[in-house]
């Protein structure tokens, strides 16, 4: 019997205000784009790019601690039961069969995940990050030597990446509920802890449990 | 204690007094009084005398001042001309058309009722060159009982009249002692004597100034409202020795110059950058919008808001019309404004109104009576305005744009010289009510080619807005220009975030949001089904 700690304090602190900030960023910047009122566009803007400000911040807290402790490690893609990972989502799950990863504090994610995560960290987040910095900061500019982008394309570039951002919520929020309750998967990025695991002989058995991860 | 140290404690109480706040709310809230002068005009000798007429005053003004009326004749309040510096155009009252009552040539007794002077009867001629024939009282009246007569070529009454005509009531003609004994500063209402009443009445020409500007809250303008600024028109009008800077035919629509002394370090009229600088938002967002927005756009947010209504649609294709009785129409709309003249057509009144907004970088063009019309495709723009956003000096601009019909000459394709007001002959619209002879009249006057072939035409002119300033928390709101719905509809070539998207991209991004979500839930659903069917299966 042993209560593994997979996700560290910091890990779970960075996760759930990152979702909470790109939940509210979503929600004003939609707004700026002018997709409906409701704070008004004034406010919008103004609390978008506050929250735009601690979401910089939390990125670079969270950027030094994956380098510091060498979690970035995790996002390494591997080639390594992709496929079979795949075939698991696609098929797999509707016959019953195990999730063919088992997740360790040194692999908490299946391949699928790390080339999800790759994908957010290394494609939707520096393009919401670049684009909203020089939306944020348009009117300067030309003070590096950057004056002649359209604004158009700094906004729609935004926008696009937004988008981005949204679809890929929408599929992480779904495949975090696919554990064996919808709950299951969630509560460790809650409390840290994967649920109690049996030794090895109960392996196999437990992998459905255990195994799975929300993409 | 010693002398020494008395003195010591002395000092240290005035420091300390200099230092107070209290010393310096004491001298924060002492107003001057902006209309103190250091002559008692009653007390002048050559102005203890019985005038009768403007002339005769003038010429006892000219007796100290003696520079004033050589001063007015080179101003453009006097001169009514004004070569356009950029596109070198003769402007000015005495050559432009407008969409009111058309031109001051033909009808110069009336429109000259608002020249700084007596007497110009005849726009082909200058001025009159007599220093005498310059009027002082009208600028500077400060008892409010000097009034030009509306047909007598700037002259006040010199008579006893009938006022309201017809009423039987007669009117004692201005004092002109009393007024002269009591000159001073040019006042809103000076100004406004002329200017709040263009277009033939309060109001009616340009939408931000009318006669709610004499003594107006705060909440219409708080540059010139007492609980405000105090302004008279002039702390922003810089004049120096009559003559009053900037102009209307070529403004600055983008003072880069920040704060400075306008008339010194500005040679142009105040700005209000001269003022309130070039960033003058707390929130870095707002300043940024000074660039390409003019202070204008969102600090008036409507004009004709003091409760004087604004012309905004003159026709004047259905002037003429009379009753059975062969007599001129006057008709009224729902609101109390005037809605159909037989001697002026068709109008649209408006309080309340909401700019239009474009591209201006200062410089304006004029139709002029020699310019060919594109009468094909109308409305034909009586003036229209130079900037796009790819022109560094143009700032978008609040306007009010009027609209109208107006007369032109089907064959030449100019706009014609409309003469309205005849003092002596039945040659003018208002009196035979027929446009072939008032307009061959017109033309005739003005020396405009007339085929004698004429109709009426869709026209519109730009008055930029400026006034009506109103407190900053009734500025217009982000979401009025931010917004799919926006002011700001029909600005090209700039993206106004939440007025512009594209629309193709907002198709793929909810559409592939869309599908994950359908997908998702088909694949929980699938899940859900097949779970059932294996619970069954090992049942």
């Amino acid at each position: 019997m042993s209560r593994v700690m997979v996700f560290k304090r910091f890990e779970r602190f960075w996760h759930w205000s990152q979702a909470a900030l790109i939940f509210f960023l979503l929600f004003t910047g939609f707004e700026v784009h002018g997709t409906y009122q409701v704070l008004g566009f004034g406010k919008a803007v103004q609390l978008h790019s506050t929250a735009a400000w601690a979401l910089i911040t939390l990125w670079v807290f969270a950027i030094f601690w994956h380098f510091t402790t060498g979690e970035w490690r995790q996002y390494i893609p591997v080639t390594d039961k992709l496929g079979a990972v795949i075939y698991y989502y696609a098929v797999g799950t509707f016959t019953g069969a195990a999730h063919p990863f088992k997740k360790t504090t040194l692999a908490k994610h299946n391949p699928l995940q790390r080339l999800a995560y790759l994908w957010l960290k290394l494609i939707i987040s520096p393009l919401i990050w670049v684009s909203g910095l020089l939306y944020l900061f348009y009117n300067q500019l030309d003070q590096i030597g950057l004056g002649n982008i359209p604004l158009e394309w700094i906004a729609l570039t935004h926008t696009a990446a937004a988008f981005l951002m949204m679809i890929f919520i929408i599929a992480h929020v779904y495949m975090a509920t696919m554990g064996k309750t919808p709950l299951s998967l969630i509560k460790p990025m809650i409390t840290g802890y994967e649920p109690e695991q049996e030794d090895a002989t109960a392996a196999s058995a437990s992998n459905e449990q255990s195994g799975e991860k929300p993409l | 204690m010693d002398l020494f140290c008395k003195a010591q404690l002395s000092l240290w109480l005035i420091i300390l007094a200099c230092l107070s706040t209290d010393a310096y709310a004491v001298i924060a809230s002492e107003k001057l009084d902006q209309n103190i002068t250091t002559a008692d005009h009653s007390e002048f000798k050559v102005l203890q005398q019985q005038f009768h007429s403007g002339p005769e005053v003038t010429k006892a003004c000219l007796q100290c001042h003696t520079e004033a009326a050589k001063q007015v004749q080179q101003s453009l309040h006097w001169t009514w001309e004004y070569v356009q510096p950029k596109t070198l155009q003769t402007l000015g009252k005495r050559h432009v058309i407008n969409s009111f009552c058309g031109s001051v040539t033909s009808n110069e007794p009336r429109c000259t009722s608002c020249h700084a002077g007596y007497g110009w009867e005849d726009m082909k001629q200058p001025p009159p060159t007599d220093e005498t024939s310059v009027d002082c009282l009208v600028c500077h009246d400060t008892t409010g009982g000097y009034i030009k007569l509306p047909n007598a070529a700037g002259h006040p009454a010199y008579q006893p009249m009938e006022s309201p005509l017809d009423s039987g009531h007669m009117k004692a003609p201005p004092d002109l002692t009393v007024i002269a004994q009591n000159v001073g500063h040019s006042q809103p209402a000076n100004c406004g004597s002329c200017h709040f009443y263009g277009g033939g009445g309060d109001g009616v020409k340009h939408g931000d100034l009318d006669s709610s500007l004499v003594n107006p809250p705060k909440s219409l303008d708080v540059h010139l409202s007492a609980e405000g600024a105090n302004f008279a028109c002039s702390d922003c009008h810089t004049t120096t020795g009559h003559i009053t800077a900037g102009s209307r035919y070529q403004g600055n629509a983008h003072d880069t110059q920040g704060i400075d002394v306008p008339g010194h370090t500005d040679m142009s009229r105040a700005s209000c950058e001269s003022c309130h600088g070039a960033a003058p938002h707390h929130e870095e967002k707002l300043n940024e919008h000074v660039d390409r927005v003019a202070c204008q756009s969102c600090h008036i947010p409507a004009f004709a808001r003091g409760g004087v209504a604004t012309k905004t649609w003159w026709d004047w294709s259905t002037a003429g019309k009379l009753d059975e009785n062969n007599k001129p129409m006057t008709v009224y709309d729902e609101n109390g404004h005037l809605s159909y003249l037989s001697t002026k057509g068709d109008f649209h009144y408006a309080e309340n109104v909401t700019p239009e907004y474009r591209w201006f970088n200062g410089t304006v063009h004029y139709t002029l009576q020699t310019d060919t019309i594109d009468s094909d495709h109308p409305p034909v723009q009586v003036n229209w305005i130079e900037g796009s956003a790819h022109d560094p000096d143009a700032r978008i601009w609040p306007f009010k744009i009027m609209h109208g019909k107006q007369p032109f000459d089907t064959v030449n394709k100019t706009l014609l010289i409309n003469h309205v007001y005849s003092p002596t002959d039945d040659s003018a619209l208002w009196t035979n009510f027929d446009w072939a002879k008032a307009l061959a009249a017109g033309t005739k006057i003005a020396g405009q080619p007339y085929s004698g072939q004429f109709d009426f035409i869709e026209t519109e002119m730009y008055w930029p807005i400026s006034h009506m300033v109103g407190p900053a928390d009734s500025a217009v709101k982000c979401s009025s220009c931010h917004a799919r719905n926006s002011r700001l509809n029909g600005i090209p070539d700039i993206y106004i975030p939440a007025r512009d998207h594209n629309s193709l991209l907002d198709k793929i991004g909810w559409g592939t949001a869309l599908l994950m979500l359908i997908g998702s839930a088909a694949h929980a659903g699938g899940r859900g089904i097949s779970a059932l069917r294996r619970r069954r299966n090992k049942k």
